[in-house]
This record gives C-alpha cells, sequence and structure tokens, in this order.
C-alpha cells in the first residue's frame, strides 16, 4: 500500500508542470494571501513589541486622577513634594529619592512619508530623567544643557521625522532650539520622544509649576503596592499610580488590536478566493489524468493512494506558495519603519516584525486552504471508476 | 436557442467549476466594497470640508490652545465672514472607557459656520440663553439612547472645576442633525461661558479658530493675514483649511490609503491569476465544440463575443453577489460602528465603481480565450478529443 501511495503521489507531483498555468495560479493566490496575512501580523505585533518593551517593574509612574495619559494630567509641585516622601522608593548614593517630574507636551514634527504635520512628544525633564529608562544610551552628542534651548532626540524620531538631524536647529513657537544629541533606549517608545529642560518647556508652555507626571525608581517591584496605598490614603494628593510597565501594556492593546480585527478577516475572506482556485485546479489536475488513474485501479491499485496523491499535490503547491508568501514578506517588510498615532495621542514610531509565530499562522493558513481545495477532488480522484480506462 | 441562452449554457456546464469562480470574484468584490466604504468615511472629514472654511491652530502643536482675545481679533481680518472658536474636552460619561467626543464652544457663532448643521429637536433659544443646555449629534444621542432635555453629567479627562470636580452638568436641549450623511454627528456640544467660568486653570484660553471666507481663492491670503498677525507672540498660529487639516490628522493614523490599496490589489491579482487561467482552460477544453460551431457557420466574430460575454458575466454574476454581501455586512457594522467611523455604509458611487470594474475584469480574462477560440481552425479542432 505504502509503495502504491508513493507511487501515485510521485505521479502526481511529476505530472504538475504539465498544468503550470493552474498551479502557477494557486501557488500565487495562495502567496498572496498569506503575504497579505503576515503583512497585517507584522504590524500588529511590531507596534506591541515597541509599547510592551517599554516599561520596567520596578519604576512606578504617577500621573493625576482618572486622566489616563500623562496627557490629560496635571501635578502641581506641592503634589511632587508628597510623591518625593512616599515609602518604597529608592534612593541615591547621597540620600535622595530617585524620581524624576515630567512635562509632556505636544510639539509638531514633519513625517517624511507624508510630508505632513504629525504629533510629537515633547518631554520636559530633569537630570534623573535618563537613569529611570533601562538602556538609555547617547548615541551621538550629547545630553541637554540645564536651562538652555537645547534638544535631544529620540532615535525613532530623526529616523521618521524630518529635520532633527545633530546640529539641526527647530522652531517651537517664537524660540529656536538646537538638536544637540541623538538617544536610544533599544527601541522602546521613548525613542519615539524629544527631551528637553523641564523648566525651560515649563516656560514655553505656560505650565510653571505644574508637571503632569512622576516617575519614581522603587526599592523593588513589590514596593508599589506600598506606594499605591501611601497615595491613595493621602487626601492632598489625587493621583493614580502604577507600575510603568502597566501603564504602556495598558495603552497598547487598542491599536494593535485594531490591527488584527482587520488583518485576520481580510486574510480569511481572501483565503476562501484562493480556495476556490486550488479546488479547481485540483479538479482539473484529476480530470486531465482520469484515464490514468482508472489504468492504475485497472492493474490493481487501491483507491486510497489516488486519493493520497492527489491530497499531497494539493498540499505540496500550497505549501510553496506559503513559503513564497512567507519569504516575500519577510524580505520586504521585516524590519520596516513606520509610526502612528498611540496612546497618549502621539506618534509612536515601530518596525514591522515578521515573527516566527506569525510564520508558522500563515503557513498553517496556507496548509488548510491545500488540504481543503484538495479534498473534494481527491475523492473524486479515489472514485474514478474503471471503466474511464477505455476513454 | 439564442446567444444569451448559449452563453449561459456553456458558462454552467460544469457546475462545480462555475460555482467556484463566482465565489473567489465574490470575494475579492466583498472586499472592494467593504475596504472602500471604510476609506470613505475615514475620509468624511476631507470630503465634507467646505471649501472655503479654514481652521486656525496653535503652531506648535494642535493640543495647545491659545487667548481668548484671538476670537474678535481674527474677526477684524478682511475677508473673514464668519469666525467661531472650539476648545477641547476630553469627554466621557460615567467610566473613562465610555469616551464622548466634546467641545465647548460659543454656540451662535459655531451653529453659523457650521450652517450644515440643522437643529432637529429643542429651541435655540434656550440653548443659546441657558449656560448649562448642551446640544448633541442626532448619530451620539441614539447610541447612547438618550432623548431630548435629558440632564447627563458629562466628565472630563483634562479640565478640572475649580471645587475640585471634573465633571459638568448639561441638559441636551437641542439635537442636531445634517442632511449630508457623511457629515459626523457624533459629537456634544456645550456652551464655552458654561466650561470656562468654573476652570481651575487654563481659564480664557480657546482651543483653535474656524472661520469662513465666502470665497476660497482669498483663503491663502486670510491665512497669512492672521497667522502674521500672532507672529511672535507666545502663541503663534497656524491657518489651514480644514480639508487639509483633515487630511494631515489622518495621516497621522499612518499611510491607510496604500495599506488599502496593497490589500485590494492583492485580492484582484488573485483572482485575476485564478479566473484568468482558469478560463483559458475551459476554453480549451471546448476547441471541438467551437470548431464544429465554425462549421455550422458562426462567424468568428461572433465566437468572440461569445467567450467574451461568458467571462463578462462570469464576473458579474460573483461581483454582484460579493457587493450584495458587502452591503449586508456594512448595514450591520454601520449603527454599531457610527459613533466611531461616521457614514459607513455602501453609497451609489462605490457600486457604480464596483460595477465598472466587474466589466473591466470580465472582459481581461475572457480577452485571451477569446482570441484562441476565434483562431481556432475547423480541420485542427474537429481532430482534438
Amino acid at each position: 500500500m505504502l509503495r502504491q501511495i508513493g507511487a501515485v503521489t510521485m505521479i502526481n507531483l511529476r505530472s504538475i508542470p504539465q498544468r503550470w498555468g493552474m498551479s502557477l495560479a494557486t501557488v500565487l493566490s495562495v502567496a498572496l494571501v498569506v503575504g497579505v496575512l503576515l503583512g497585517f501580523l507584522a504590524m500588529a505585533n511590531g507596534f506591541r513589541a515597541t509599547v510592551d518593551g517599554t516599561g520596567s517593574d520596578d519604576v512606578a509612574v504617577v500621573i493625576g486622577a482618572n486622566s489616563q495619559t500623562e496627557l490629560n494630567s496635571g501635578l502641581g509641585r506641592d503634589a511632587v513634594r508628597l510623591i518625593e516622601a512616599g515609602p518604597g522608593i529608592a534612593v541615591d548614593a547621597s540620600g535622595d529619592p530617585i524620581i524624576s517630574a515630567e512635562l509632556y507636551v505636544i510639539a509638531n514634527g514633519r513625517k517624511r512619508s507624508s510630508d505632513t504635520d504629525a504629533n510629537l512628544p515633547l518631554r520636559g525633564v530633569g537630570e534623573n530623567a535618563p537613569s529611570l529608562r533601562n538602556g538609555f544610551v547617547l548615541t551621538q552628542g550629547r545630553m541637554f544643557a540645564s536651562g538652555s534651548n537645547e534638544l535631544v532626540v529620540g532615535e525613532g524620531v530623526l529616523r521618521e521625522f524630518a529635520g532633527f538631524e545633530l546640529g539641526e536647529t527647530i522652531r517651537l513657537g517664537p524660540n529656536e532650539w538646537r538638536v544637540v544629541g541623538i538617544f536610544s533606549t533599544g527601541g522602546s517608545v521613548f525613542d519615539s520622544e524629544i527631551w528637553a529642560d523641564l523648566g525651560v518647556i515649563q516656560n514655553l508652555y505656560q505650565r510653571t509649576g505644574t508637571v503632569q507626571s512622576v516617575r519614581a525608581r522603587l526599592t523593588s517591584p513589590e514596593a508599589l503596592a506600598e506606594l499605591q496605598a501611601y497615595v491613595e490614603n493621602e487626601p492632598r494628593l489625587e493621583a493614580d499610580v502604577s507600575s510603568e510597565r502597566q501603564f504602556f501594556a495598558s495603552t497598547a492593546g487598542g491599536t494593535s488590536n485594531v490591527i488584527l480585527f482587520l488583518g485576520w478577516p481580510l486574510a480569511i475572506i481572501m483565503a476562501v478566493g484562493a480556495l476556490a482556485g486550488a479546488w479547481n485546479a485540483m479538479y482539473a489536475s484529476v480530470d486531465a489524468r482520469t484515464r490514468e488513474i482508472a489504468t492504475l485501479r485497472a492493474i490493481g491499485f487501491a483507491g486510497f493512494p489516488a486519493f493520497v496523491g492527489t491530497m499531497a499535490e494539493s498540499l505540496l503547491l500550497a505549501s510553496i506558495g506559503g513559503l513564497i508568501g512567507a519569504g516575500v514578506t519577510y524580505l520586504v517588510f521585516d524590519g520596516v519603519s513606520a509610526s502612528t498615532l498611540g496612546g497618549g495621542f502621539t506618534q509612536i514610531v515601530f518596525s514591522f516584525a515578521v515573527t516566527p509565530a506569525a510564520i508558522i499562522s500563515g503557513v498553517v493558513l496556507a496548509l488548510v486552504v491545500g488540504a481543503a481545495g484538495g479534498f473534494f477532488p481527491a475523492i473524486r480522484a479515489a472514485r474514478v471508476s474503471i471503466l474511464k480506462a477505455q476513454g | 436557442m439564442n446567444d444569451a441562452t448559449l452563453i449561459r449554457k456553456s458558462l454552467f456546464r460544469k457546475k462545480t467549476r462555475a460555482i467556484l469562480l463566482v465565489l473567489s470574484i465574490m470575494t475579492a468584490f466583498l472586499i472592494f466594497a467593504v475596504l472602500g466604504a471604510f476609506s470613505r468615511s475615514l475620509n468624511s472629514g476631507v470630503d465634507t470640508a467646505a471649501a472655503d472654511r479654514l481652521v486656525t491652530l496653535n503652531a506648535i502643536n494642535f493640543t495647545l490652545t491659545m487667548p481668548y482675545a484671538y476670537w474678535g481679533r481674527v474677526a477684524q481680518v478682511d475677508g473673514v465672514q464668519a469666525v467661531t472658536h472650539a476648545s477641547w474636552f476630553g469627554g466621557y460619561y460615567q467610566e473613562p472607557r465610555n469616551f464622548i467626543q466634546a467641545f465647548s464652544v460659543d454656540m451662535e457663532s459655531y451653529l453659523q459656520v457650521y450652517s450644515e448643521l440643522e437643529p432637529v429637536g429643542g429651541e435655540l433659544a434656550t440653548l443659546f440663553e441657558r449656560r448649562d443646555c448642551a446640544a448633541i449629534g442626532a448619530d451620539l444621542l441614539s447610541q447612547y439612547g438618550w432623548t431630548q432635555g435629558q440632564r447627563i453629567p458629562l466628565n472630563s479627562n483634562i479640565w478640572r472645576k475649580e471645587d475640585g470636580t471634573q465633571v459638568w452638568d448639561l441638559e441636551l436641549c437641542v439635537v442636531f442633525d445634517a442632511q449630508d450623511q457623511d457629515v459626523p454627528t457624533n459629537y456634544i456640544l456645550l456652551n464655552y461661558d458654561y466650561y470656562n467660568e468654573a476652570l481651575a486653570f487654563n481659564r480664557d484660553q480657546i482651543g483653535w479658530l474656524i472661520l469662513t471666507t465666502g470665497d476660497p481663492s482669498i483663503n491663502d491670503r486670510v491665512s497669512q493675514e492672521i497667522d502674521a498677525l500672532f507672529a511672535n507672540s507666545p502663541a503663534e498660529t497656524k491657518t489651514s483649511t480644514e480639508a487639509a487639516f483633515g487630511q494631515a490628522f489622518l495621516e497621522q493614523l499612518g499611510n491607510i490609503g496604500l495599506i488599502l490599496t496593497l490589500v485590494i490589489g492583492a485580492a484582484f491579482a488573485t483572482i485575476l491569476m485564478i479566473v484568468g487561467t482558469t478560463m483559458v482552460m475551459a476554453i480549451n477544453e471546448r476547441t471541438k465544440e467551437v470548431a464544429v460551431m465554425k462549421t455550422l457557420g458562426f462567424a468568428p466574430p461572433r465566437i468572440f463575443v461569445h467567450v467574451l460575454s461568458e467571462s463578462v458575466l462570469l464576473s458579474l454574476v460573483g461581483g454582484l453577489i460579493g457587493l450584495g454581501l458587502a452591503a449586508l455586512l456594512l448595514a450591520g457594522v454601520g449603527t454599531m460602528l457610527a459613533g466611531q467611523l461616521p457614514g459607513l455604509r455602501m453609497t451609489g458611487v462605490i457600486a457604480g465603481q464596483a460595477i465598472a470594474l466587474m466589466i473591466a475584469f470580465g472582459l481581461v480574462t475572457g480577452l485571451m480565450p477569446a482570441i484562441n477560440a476565434m483562431r481556432i481552425n475547423i480541420v485542427d479542432g474537429l481532430g482534438k478529443e
């Protein structure tokens, strides 16, 4: 039986070139379906990876109560002082708490891809800000001088937006600013930000004395609960505390889910179209070999090998299509930089990521198309009557 | 047996094959129509923008405010017919996740500038007089199942009142709607004075100005004059057309147009290959038949038209089913997403484009087989199995 299966399968596969037109159409249509699916998955995964990769468990983020995002939040001087005095916050060598009060405002940046203005986060920070971001490094230039109109910009901003090269000047309102450094935090959300001195930004945006968020280095991830309890029980503080990881995770879901909710249904509808194509191609294959199959039956072959042969042909065509689709998507899309509006109402720069899990999903989809497309033609092949051998 | 019957019979001579082809053509047109409707809805802000309507924003970014006095100063600029202002409220109802678009505005001038908005319930006079009166768009009203005259608490996730709370009590005095279904009516307008007097911070600031010029040809001059008025002040402005602003905002999401084009392109490339090769094969199978027809006196042009009609018919059957499915789907999803994607529905334009595409698709896939069929040599054709 196994030898029969092997023989019939080889006959099937070797006869593919005789029907190259339909076979090629099947392969390419499956490749396109897989390509569309992987394109969307790469977008969703890339965005999620950037946002999920941001934030650590031992940094607490404090924002105004019910404001959800830093942009909507407001905290006064007194609030900052009260947070500073809270429990569970790590101290530096000289005994001061490691906290960073930050102002998060939005400035226009010129998006390279569309040449239109887009929202860029401009963060006013103090000297502790870099030490509260894991993996912060200056890749070019230096840090801004305190009290000056100098900026450092993240690598993502440099990549997606025009005019932020080292040494360039940028106009924000009536003032000119100079880019003195480029920083990287290893592909996290912060790479999409511009940083400047807190006091200067407070002046420019007429927010003297107020900040929007306070980040604090915790003594351990467990100290978060302690700080949360303290803030909740302090009547003079109207604020929400979360770990930085929670803070970003809560904003990531929306965008990447929207991409997935669009991508999967589209790919499935397209797969139905490709399925019809594969089905047709396999019927054509069986029809073309009816006499051959009947002859095999006449010389003692069972029906089952004919079934397996047709299924194998269909699965092979579909999986070649799936692999071509995955390969091309990987070459074209993997690592492509893009930016979209994120949870903080500002641009988040991310890279498309064609992940192994996504490739597996794509190949599985291709095999489903191949199996479903081959099944009924394979049954027809198995049922070919011996009489047909006479043609 | 006339030509039409002949075409129909030959198309469905292999039922399974015809049904499969119809199915795959259907998917492409389903995708085309649904994505077309999505794109149209996303662009509704750009498409419904009046040509002579300009917006003046803070030059640093539109999330920043400008002094209230700018309103009066812009009104003085030569060429400005009417001007109003609006401020982003950051509204939500009860829970932060029930996000509600709300703007604090000066009612009278706002309804003057947005002349396409029409009150469909309630008295405008009350709206102008009573501070706690708000106007609500018909779409939003139905989304939450509220009624005209109802009182609702509207929270803000940005603004705080002097009393420490972040909630404004509103009476939904007036419901407004627009003739054009594509004009979004998924937001609330509340009186600026009612909002401003309670603010704990950022009082006497406005978000942006909207103005009409009456003549698109003076847009550029008016824009420049307005922006020159506030140059070198702490709140410099940037004035652009409403459409340009809407377009730039859409670009913030990403290159949606390119993504849609790629997906629709992929869907059509798929069926083009499948249907194209299948049609070639189907006509090849019929070589002998065609030869017989020619022997009986069917002229080559008539055979050419037969085959072409067959592929156009196939494309129309599949395409129209796909279009029908898309209409059903959009009717269901459209009401569900009225708040987020206003005007999500099948339109005559999309249907027209789709039908034109069906005919073009039928002609393209039928051309090769039709030429082949026309060229079949009777002697060779009859000899074929």
